[in-house]
């Protein structure tokens, strides 16, 4: 089964198990390629792990080789076609501990958020990185409004929702939320 | 679309007025500030600006009667509003108003970066593409997408052209330092590891220059040349296939001065040929800065309406290519595209 493939890395799951690899670009410097492939791969399983750790669910990692990662397949439901005001605080409080752990997501989307087991799943840390800053932090928020706006009717009330998890679990809640409104209102990060 | 306009661009060290009509450019006279040593100087620049002013302008309008344009045949002047330097940009300014009054006809103030991409659209044919400009001062990733161009990825310090230009001075190759860098990177024996910075979307090259001045210690100026423009060059042609992929686009256009460089224009056309999209690249009179995607691109905006008052015509040194509505594509452009 082969899975929507990205700009960096082609996706398939074989018996249960997602398998993630970055592909060689040839425009680029063969070692330069190489490593940036391989530098990236195990940095995500390192962020998808802290990010474990930190009280988000995530995919278990099994194997990294090279520049393939093998996880867990999440085969659940993704967020974007069932979410509502429940869930949507519950991904204020997921992104809280993420982001008080240290991480931004990169991609925060309702497609990279899956309805599994009844435990929400954060999946692709392709883009994620080690950040501690406001703006960071301000532009993950940003992103996945952006997803509620363009995909959910009731998108004020599931943001209404997100802060309210997002502020009951993370304590620089208010500076970023306030961030937010002014990233938006610079129009970037369409 | 219809329409003759005068432009002015003098954002930086090219001063330079073109006469356009829908159809061509008519003329086009510029004057290059060149700086004895080192890179520019803002105040030089501005004072080169101010001294020649008259000069360019006269001339395109001389050429332009030869080819039986008068300057009474003009609808409106068009001027760089920014970004660039500050003092470069209201020397040009202040010529433009003038103009405009003297000639009574409305006054359009242009973002330069936008210039740079429909200048791309009018002289190759691409229609909707993403945009890679790399100059001196500007390295962004744009795409046009529900009444704006979207910046998708941009450098957080400082532009590809300048960190060249940083890293060249240090080395005592003068200035600037694109050309010579692409020369000695041609006889390199051997790939350095330099800091390859992509966050997320966007770029950081002040890092890598330094470290490129540092390797400099240890490494021939070859191999340090060609890692320098191996790892830049990855970065944005990464963050170009990144805005490809996400808006769903086929065609790439290169602006700005950077796209000279042969081994960019490579990459990328590998990556476009792996993606199936188009590359385009306009000829070099329209990639470094230029009068004629001034008048083009005011001439776009006249015709739609986007005209200023000279009361409210202050230049912008940050004047983002966000900022602007875009009154000169139709709003049913993106047709059956959607998200």
């Amino acid at each position: 089964m082969n899975l929507t493939n990205g700009a960096e890395a082609v996706v398939r799951v074989e018996g249960g198990v997602f398998i993630k690899e970055r592909v060689s670009k040839s425009y680029r410097q063969k070692e330069l390629d190489e490593r940036i492939r391989k530098e990236r791969t195990k940095a995500e399983a390192r962020i998808i792990s802290d990010a474990r750790r930190a009280g988000v669910p995530t995919p278990i990692i099994y194997d990294i080789e090279n520049s393939t990662i093998k996880m867990q397949y999440i085969d659940g439901i993704a967020l974007k076609h069932v979410i509502d005001e429940n869930l949507s605080e519950q991904i204020g409080v997921l992104v809280a501990e993420l982001h008080a752990a240290g991480i931004v997501h990169g991609d925060l989307t309702t497609s990279n958020l899956i309805l599994f087991n009844d435990k929400i799943y954060m999946i692709d840390f392709g883009l994620s990185f080690y950040e501690g800053s406001v703006e960071a932090r301000g532009v993950d928020v940003h992103v996945l409004f952006r997803t509620f706006e363009s995909t959910h009717r009731n998108h004020e009330k599931l943001i209404e929702a997100f802060c309210r998890g997002y502020r009951k679990e993370f304590e620089q809640a208010d500076e970023v939320l306030e961030r937010v409104k002014e990233i938006e209102k610079r129009g970037r990060y369409a | 679309m219809k329409g003759t306009v005068l432009g002015i661009e003098g954002t930086a060290w090219n001063l330079s007025a073109a006469i356009v009509n829908e159809k061509d450019v008519i003329a086009e006279v510029s004057d290059m500030y060149r700086p004895p040593i080192g890179g520019i100087h803002p105040r030089e620049a501005a004072q080169h600006h101010a001294k020649y002013a008259s000069y360019v302008v006269k001339g395109v309008l001389e050429e332009a009667r030869q080819k039986g344009v008068d300057a009474s045949d003009i609808d409106a002047i068009s001027f760089s509003q920014g970004p660039g330097l500050g003092a470069c940009l209201r020397t040009v300014a202040t010529a433009a108003r003038m103009l405009a009054i003297s000639l009574d006809v409305p006054l359009v103030g242009v973002n330069h970066c936008l210039a740079h991409v429909e200048v791309g659209r009018w002289k190759t044919p691409a229609t909707d593409p993403v945009t890679l400009y790399v100059s001196g001062a500007n390295s962004q990733v744009l795409a046009y997408r529900m009444g704006r161009y979207r910046v998708f990825g941009e450098t957080l310090d400082i532009g590809l052209g300048n960190a060249f230009d940083k890293f060249a001075r240090s080395a005592g190759l003068g200035h600037p330092g694109g050309p010579q860098i692409e020369q000695f990177a041609k006889n390199a024996s051997n790939y350095i590891p330099l800091p390859y910075v992509v966050k997320g979307m966007d770029l950081s090259f002040s890092g890598l220059s330094t470290a490129a001045t540092a390797a400099l210690k240890d490494h021939s100026m070859e191999d340090v040349c060609y890692s320098f423009q191996e790892t830049a060059f990855a970065m944005v042609v990464e963050v170009t296939e990144r805005a490809l992929a996400h808006t769903e686009k086929n065609e790439v256009l290169l602006a700005g001065g950077v796209g000279a460089n042969t081994r960019l224009r490579e990459m990328l056309d590998i990556m476009c040929t792996e993606r199936g999209a188009n590359f385009y690249v306009p000829e070099k009179r329209f990639m470094g800065d230029n009068g004629a995607m001034i008048a083009y691109l005011g001439l776009l905006m006249y015709d739609s309406g986007n005209v200023i008052d000279v009361e409210n015509s202050h230049v912008n040194p940050n004047f983002r290519p966000d900022e602007v509505d875009v009154t000169w594509i139709p709003r049913d452009f993106e047709k059956g595209r959607h998200s």
